[in-house]
């Protein structure tokens, strides 16, 4: 009962800074993964077209995904310093490979007839992308956005280990405090709480994108 | 209309799939490519919008060489349907028949105008326009892709056996609606199909092909009655080949085989003679050999009797005759156009054999109707 009278303590003292890392942390978390979405969504559909791309890709992506969290950080840091840059930037690499692959399986898993009917009615390339195959295959993109923004949430906790802030500089202050579990908590319940929220929401917007819904669109 | 000239599809690995393929399609015509598969129907099809393209060799649309339009323009004058049916699923109905009006920039309310005109076309009502594919049956998707194809009014629509994964009841619907609808808008189709009863059905003329060539051009009639080699005749099956058996019914199986003759040597007497006998007004004329000369009757006779006397002076040689082998529903069907009586049979010399008179197909009537007698 102590620790929880503790937490509710801290959020009464610390309020304001709570919010203010809450925030910051998500906008590291959202500008990492926008950031892929601009580049993955387009190598997706790269690597659909041309095939012979999409090994070479895939792995460089995979091989990004397998690097530690924190030396990925240390090696960034060498280069680019420290700050919230470095880690938007980390976080871009990670979010990588669930935009890229969910693209490019998205993609190729538009049925081939509708493109064959798409291109003998006479579409042109990019209008048989821009109106069969992005729209159709959008609920898979977005799931691929889900998954990297939830993975985003998680690793931007350790960003403050290179002076980014966010709510992992309240865990950390936990653990450096004597009897800090309650400071823990105070950081952890947030992160925790955004993850599981991001995850709701796209997942409405996933469901309301798939095909098969189109109907609530219009 | 469309035409291909010596048109030859050769796949990586040289496999010849369509050798050689000369064709000439008139404009409003209903052609079935059939064969079994790989022979090269399919592939002869998609080389006309140029979804393949052809090796060797030219197709002409209008007299235009294909290769030379732009690919994407070209396609967009050509209605295209196929068996996965392939309608948008994230479209409504109206969305997807009016997809090449849309891509032709036509304003908003003619697409509306005109999938409204086109659902009309397959007795569907108008509320389906609003709502997705999904949500209708498999026959209805597939009016929707056929009327897809006609929502720019293209005078050419290619169909790859677009009737193929329905259920035979909702097929044999779909097709006798197709074939009143093409009627009725005077489309030329090429249509593709493995089903030799729906090419029946529905061509003008049929397309057979096998390992990339083709084997037989024809009508379904025509290719029932005289299918080009064993191959065709395997294909169209023996149980329709028997069905077909009335039509193919030759005069000579039906013919009278003594017909009244007088030889032209003989005289007008001898003749008129003949005629009281065998109760009849006319005669024909036989020659050295049985040869046909021609005809004489009642009222010659009486007209030329003071001035002739032999048969030969005054034969009437116009004379309309068909051979045995002739197929007696065309000659049946001479016979009415020209008001003739009788038609004398002979053979390839020209030689008397028999004939047909209006008592012979009384009694063919009489038999198709009541059966044989012997049956009885």
């Amino acid at each position: 009962m102590d620790l929880l009278k503790e937490l509710v303590t801290y959020y009464n003292d610390n309020g304001a800074y709570v919010w203010t890392e809450f925030y910051r942390h998500f906008l590291m978390s959202a500008y990492g993964v926008l950031f892929a979405a601009i580049v993955g969504i387009p190598i997706g559909i790269l690597i659909a077209r041309y095939s012979k791309l999409s090994p070479w890709v895939i792995s460089f992506v995979n091989v990004i995904q397998t690097i530690p969290a924190l030396a990925l950080l240390a090696v960034l840091m060498l280069v680019m310093g420290l700050g919230t840059n470095t880690v938007i930037l980390a976080l871009f690499l990670y979010s990588l490979l669930p935009i890229v692959k969910n693209t490019y399986t998205g993609i190729l898993g538009v049925d081939k007839t509708l493109k064959e009917a798409g291109n003998a009615m006479g579409m042109t390339r990019f209008q048989i992308l821009r109106m069969v195959e992005l729209p159709l295959s959008l609920s898979v993109i977005m799931a691929g956005l889900r998954t990297a923004l939830v993975i985003a949430i998680g690793i931007a906790t350790i960003g403050t280990f290179i002076g980014a802030g966010g709510l992992g500089s309240i865990i950390v202050r936990g653990t450096n405090a004597a009897e800090g579990g309650a400071i823990i908590l105070a950081g952890a319940i947030p992160t925790a709480l955004m993850a599981v929220l991001a995850d709701f929401v796209m997942g409405w917007f996933e469901r309301l994108l798939s095909p098969a819904n189109s109907r609530k669109l219009s | 209309m469309l035409t291909f000239e010596n048109v030859t599809k050769i796949y990586s690995g040289n496999k010849k799939a369509v050798n050689n393929l000369n064709l000439e399609i008139e404009k409003g015509e209903f052609i079935c490519f059939i064969g079994p598969s790989g022979c090269g129907k399919t592939t002869s099809m998609k080389m006309v919008n140029r979804l393949i393209e052809p090796t060797e060799g030219r197709i002409l649309i209008d007299g235009k060489d294909i290769m030379k339009q732009n690919r994407v323009q070209m396609r967009r004058e050509i209605g295209y349907v196929i068996q996965q049916i392939g309608l948008f699923p994230h479209m409504t109905i109206s969305e997807n028949i009016t997809l090449v009006p849309k891509l032709l920039q036509w304003s908003k309310d003619n697409r509306r105008e005109r999938a409204k005109e086109l659902i009309k076309l397959v007795n569907l009502p108008e509320e389906y326009l609003d709502r997705y594919p999904q949500e209708l049956s498999g026959g209805q998707q597939q009016r929707i892709g056929v009327l897809r194809a006609l929502a720019s009014n293209p005078p050419l629509i290619l169909m790859d056996e677009p009737f193929g994964a329905l259920d035979p009841i909702t097929r044999d619907g779909l097709q006798e609606e197709f074939k009143n609808l093409q009627r009725k808008l005077g489309k030329t189709i090429v249509f593709v199909t493995h089903d030799m009863d729906e090419a029946i059905k529905l061509a003008d003329r049929i397309v057979i092909m096998r390992d990339g060539e083709i084997v037989q051009v024809d009508t379904p009639d025509e290719i029932l009655r005289n299918p080009a080699n064993e191959f065709v005749e395997s294909f169209i099956g023996k149980e329709r080949l028997i069905q077909t058996r009335p039509d193919v019914k030759t005069v000579g199986q039906i013919m009278n085989k003594i017909p009244a003759t007088v030889h032209k040597e003989e005289t007008l007497s001898t003749a008129i003679q003949r005629m009281k006998e065998k109760r009849v007004d006319s005669l024909l004329v036989i020659g050295e050999d049985q040869t046909l000369e021609g005809y004489i009757d009642v009222e010659d006779i009486e007209e030329n009797r003071k001035k002739s006397t032999l048969v030969g002076e005054i034969v009437e040689t116009e004379l309309y005759r068909v051979k045995e082998d002739s197929l007696i529903r065309d000659t049946i069907q001479k016979m009415l156009r020209r008001h003739t009586k009788y038609v004398p049979v002979v053979d390839d010399d020209n030689r008397l054999k028999g004939i047909v008179t209006r008592a012979t197909l009384a009694d063919l009537v009489y038999e198709s109707i009541w059966g044989d007698e012997d049956d009885n």
